[in-house]
């Protein structure tokens, strides 16, 4: 079976002056899958969704979007994606019914009141359709935003930070039309500070740093990189080392101490050290073991270690 | 109906909704001219030799015209305003021609225009204003005054496009009271001493001020002034139509390169 992708990037370069924001992306995201774009502040995300969108020219380098070449066939490209966020905003003079009818129109579909109203009911904007866009709270105007990348049931979405800012229940609703433009066969670009959400959302994970794409794979193939974390706590402070050298032995890690809470950690790629095999061989050493635990990682774990800065990324990228 | 034409009247559409939205502004600027007339008219026109109602009459045209000349400033705060806030990013991820947003941006502004210069038409005739010459001359006047206003609502978006910033376009707006000075939009420039008349007749505003009133009829064309303001219709044409092939392919440009 050939996978198609509905983005493919090869060594996609932009320099702003003296800064070289991306050095060659490479980017591959099958049709129909969300893939969740992470990295710490400055690592080029926005550069390169920028660049994916149309919205900059590439200085090096190639890239397909639903099968059009990026550069060559922009006017094409354009009409298979839709984009949100930081990198598009609606109209705040006018309302939101003009905004979803203007886009329609623009994108050439056939009955754009109708396909307004449509958007309108099915983002629950019904009510405010009437009002001006600038009106709108923080939710209302994300699912606006939203609806209006929608309009012409685009093949791949770009979207920034869907969340951020919102309420659960608002949370819950963006992250629910996800999964349901995913289930229709919409390709997802994503970019969020939430690691979890990506966990929840994101078949696939493009972690960059620098300008360029370090880590790729499952949420559950990132994690299996580093591994999960086994650690015990012990009645005595002398136990320690003792409890050290089983860990040592079991993970070939070197172990971690949190001498305040009594603690021993180390971290372990091997799959046959289960719970109860820790717990054994940790009590067989004669160690006096209060607790043992053996913690998979999270994926503000795989962040910190990867790229060597915490996921935070309350501030906008470059 | 081709591409740009269909993109261009939608983006006309949205522009002329969002003044129908927010009119606040579209009315200040339109009651701007109005009470410069009426201010200008009494104060000024009572201290110059010429008989108040013939001033009021020189004037109208000028006022006319430094309006239109406004078109830079609305032009480029709504572009700046447009770009700093993302709207332009979306219309550039869509599939819309590549002219059409400023064109449309431009036309949708010759429509508010021509609205609001009614109510200053109005008190101009309350005042003592008339069209004195043909109706078909008064036609052509109307028809300057709008391509002037489409030109400098051009150049106005291209400078939006490229600042940015709707704070460079409120400073803009402030020092664009100056320009209609040195014009003969306020006053006749044969008075003035020598170097200074030059500049202010090679002001595109004195060659469009000139021309509508030779067309309206309310003043004669001023002896040994500049090329432009000599034959004031086609200086007007030359001016506006330079301006116009200078800035809107610069404007479309900018638009397109977007960084």
């Amino acid at each position: 079976m050939t996978i198609t992708y509905a983005v493919l990037s090869e060594g996609l370069e932009k320099r702003f002056g003296a800064v070289h924001a991306l050095r060659g992306l490479d980017l591959a995201v099958p049709q129909g899958t969300v893939c969740g774009l992470l990295g710490p502040n400055g690592a080029g995300k926005t550069t390169a969704v920028r660049l994916l969108a149309t919205l900059l020219r590439p200085d090096a380098g190639s890239a397909r979007i639903a099968g059009h070449d990026l550069v060559r066939e922009a006017a094409a490209v354009r009409s298979r994606i839709g984009v949100t966020g930081q990198y598009a905003s609606v109209d705040g003079d006018l309302t939101g019914r003009e905004n979803l009818r203007l886009f329609a129109r623009l994108h050439r579909v056939r009955s754009p009141a109708a396909r307004a109203d449509d958007l309108l009911e099915r983002f629950g904007l019904t009510e405010a359709a009437g009002r001006k866009a600038a009106t709108y709270s923080g939710g209302m105007r994300r699912r606006l935003d939203l609806a209006a990348s929608l309009v012409r049931s685009p093949d791949v979405l770009f979207l920034d930070e869907p969340t951020t800012g919102l309420d659960p229940a608002s949370r819950a609703g963006i992250r629910q039309a996800v999964l349901d433009l995913r289930a229709g066969g919409t390709t997802v670009l994503l970019t969020t500070q939430y690691l979890e959400e990506a966990d929840q959302l994101a078949d696939d994970i493009a972690l960059m740093d620098r300008g360029r794409v370090a880590h790729t794979g499952s949420p559950a193939e990132l994690k299996s990189l580093i591994g999960s974390y086994a650690e015990a706590v012990v009645a005595d402070g002398a136990a320690l080392p003792r409890a050290a050298a089983v860990l040592d032995q079991l993970t070939g890690n070197e172990p971690v101490f949190d001498r305040e809470r009594h603690a021993v950690g180390a971290a372990s790629t091997d799959p046959t050290l289960t719970l109860p095999r820790l717990v054994r061989e940790l009590d067989a050493a004669g160690v006096p073991l209060l607790d043992a635990s053996l913690r998979p990682p999270t994926l503000d774990d795989v962040f910190l270690r990867l790229t060597g800065e915490p996921a935070q990324d309350k501030e906008r990228a470059a | 109906m081709s591409a740009w034409a269909y993109d261009g009247l939608a983006m006309t559409g949205r522009q002329l909704r969002r003044v129908r939205n927010s009119p606040g502004l579209a009315i200040l600027t339109q009651m701007m001219p109005i009470n410069m007339l009426l201010f200008f008219g009494y104060v000024f026109g009572s201290a110059l030799a010429t008989p108040g109602r013939e001033y009021r009459a020189f004037l109208l045209p000028g006022l006319l015209v430094a309006t239109a000349a406004g078109g830079v400033m609305t032009g480029m705060f709504q572009a700046a305003a447009d770009t700093h806030r993302g709207v332009m990013d979306r219309f550039r991820t869509l599939p819309v021609s590549r002219a059409a947003v400023p064109l449309g941006q431009a036309v949708a502004d010759l429509v508010v225009t021509a609205v609001g210069t009614v109510p200053l038409l109005l008190v101009g005739l309350a005042v003592g204003w008339r069209i004195e010459g043909s109706a078909l001359d008064a036609a052509g006047a109307v028809g300057l005054l709008l391509l002037f206003r489409f030109a400098c609502t051009c150049a106005g978006i291209f400078l939006g496009l490229l600042t940015r910033s709707e704070d460079a376009a409120g400073q803009l707006g402030a020092s664009s009271f100056v320009l209609p000075l040195l014009s003969d939009a306020y006053i006749p420039t044969d008075r003035l001493p020598g170097w200074l008349r030059t500049l202010a007749e090679w002001n595109p505003i004195s060659a469009v001020t000139t021309a509508l009133r030779d067309l309206f009829g309310n003043a004669p064309v001023p002896r040994g002034a500049a090329w432009p303001v000599a034959h004031p219709i086609a200086g007007a044409l030359a001016w506006s139509l330079a301006l116009v092939a200078v800035f809107l392919p610069l404007a479309v440009r900018r638009y397109s390169r977007g960084e």
